[in-house]
């Protein structure tokens, strides 16, 4: 095999179109391998859209997407992902032992000890039928068919979404460990944006479709402050915030303005500034779906070389 | 089985990597990390705490620039150097100073909050930015 190339996902153009109008349109980036990058965007935002043109369930309109170098559109990209559905689709009636089994017959990289030693480590019975397990025993196991596939690339849509605390704790801390200990590069969509601020080191917003923010967190959280001061002017923004810096979303309550901005230069003393959370910069760029994207330099499809190890 | 458990705080507005380096460094300190000692693995950490293991990694990176681990290829990252003194003479004779220095204080009507300001302010004066 020649050299593996240092992009899990490299997307150019990427859009797709339903009869209802476009569900992700124009997304171009790329994602190093080896993160763990969040997908985060508000319902319809086009995260599912997105994660069926990688998974080849949703062919794409426009552009073109590729995986490791290659394009989704040769079947060979199938062996290299795996896709972890919400809905965690597996065969109620199959027991699971039987249902590891369908893994190691169906994928020719198994690794039948490594999807064991994980269906055995939370005490999954390997004799209970699918349909019989609790909601974190179900997501246990689907979580040993796709690390068992020894894929480059997992990709998972709200995986912990209908878990409760115990086992979304449990589950997390699973799937962070094997990532880990395989390199396995991960993209997770969520609504959970405070724990995906430990877990995830790469970052992938949408919304209405667009790509709104791509890159590493270290890199994309910093460049916001939050600024609060006097109101001024017309609508209570000062003109200097508007001039100077970007700013994504602005409030005023009463005499007082607040904003989140991208700092393009000092901010005056006045004005009192703190460095936000991953979640209040998401939750900045969900509420201003026009405010001007971000998309660091490494996340650009025409940015610097390889990324740095 | 690791030495150590790291302790998370999403809410203290530190970032993750620095508070795995405080921690170590805290260990260390208090000698609940010594010479010799392994750290747990970015996937020991993250299967305990979430944290991503670049994270980890990244807070070894600056543990090691700092000297004090090593990373041991294919055996995990090993504690280089330990911070903890034993305590000495001189220790037991500066607090016995300064719990007259206390008395005294005391004795002068200065509360608790106003001790912790004097000192804060001569400790910034001696000790930079620690």
């Amino acid at each position: 095999m020649s050299d593996p190339s240092p992009w899990a996902i490299e997307a150019e153009g990427l859009g797709k179109k339903y009869r209802g109008g476009w569900a992700l349109r124009d997304c171009s980036f790329r994602l190093p391998a080896g993160h763990i990058c969040a997908l985060v965007g508000p319902n319809g935002a086009g995260k599912s859209t997105f994660l069926g043109t990688a998974t080849r369930l949703v062919q794409p309109t426009t552009g073109t997407l590729k995986l490791f170098g290659v394009p989704v559109s040769d079947p060979a990209v199938l062996e290299r992902i795996a896709f972890l559905a919400q809905d965690k689709p597996l065969y109620p009636r199959f027991t699971v032992a039987e249902t590891l089994r369908l893994g190691r017959e169906l994928n020719p990289r198994w690794d039948q000890a490594l999807a064991e030693r994980i269906v055995r480590s939370g005490n999954v019975p390997f004799t209970a039928r699918i349909g019989t397990l609790s909601g974190g025993q179900r997501t246990r196991v689907a979580f040993a068919l796709a690390f068992g596939k020894r894929p480059e690339l997992l990709l998972l849509d709200e995986p912990m979404s209908d878990l409760d605390p115990l086992a979304r704790h449990e589950l997390s801390g699973l799937l962070m460990a094997e990532a880990a200990e395989h390199g396995t590069t991960v993209l997770m969509s969520s609504h959970m944006l405070s724990e995906m601020e430990v877990m995830c080191d790469y970052l992938l917003v949408l919304a209405e479709g667009r790509l709104r923010m791509a890159g590493q967190t270290e890199e994309l959280i910093p460049a916001h402050l939050l600024v609060t001061g006097v109101a001024e002017g017309d609508d209570g923004v000062p003109e200097e915030l508007r001039r100077r810096h970007t700013v994504i979303e602005a409030r005023i309550t009463g005499r007082q303005f607040s904003a989140l901005i991208r700092p393009g230069g000092p901010v005056p003393d006045g004005w009192e500034t703190l460095a936000p959370s991953m979640e209040e910069v998401l939750l900045g760029y969900l509420r201003s779906p026009d405010a001007p994207g971000l998309i660091a330099d490494e996340a650009r499809l025409d940015g610097p070389g390889k990324a740095a190890a | 089985m690791s030495v150590v458990e790291f302790r998370i705080d999403r809410r203290s507005g530190v970032a993750t990597y620095l508070q795995i380096v405080q921690q170590v460094q805290q260990a260390l300190r208090l000698g609940t990390l010594v010479e010799g000692d392994r750290l747990p693995t970015a996937a020991q950490v993250a299967a305990t705490t979430k944290v991503n293991p670049n994270t980890t990694l990244k807070a070894y990176r600056e543990l090691e620039r700092e000297g004090l681990v090593e990373p041991r290829p294919g055996l995990g990252t090993f504690v280089s150097r330990t911070l903890a003194r034993p305590t000495s003479a001189a220790d037991a004779r500066l607090r016995e100073e300064l719990r007259a220095w206390m008395g005294r204080a005391h004795t002068e009507g200065l509360d608790r909050e106003d001790v912790r300001a004097l000192v804060n302010s001569v400790l910034q004066e001696r000790y930079p930015d620690g």
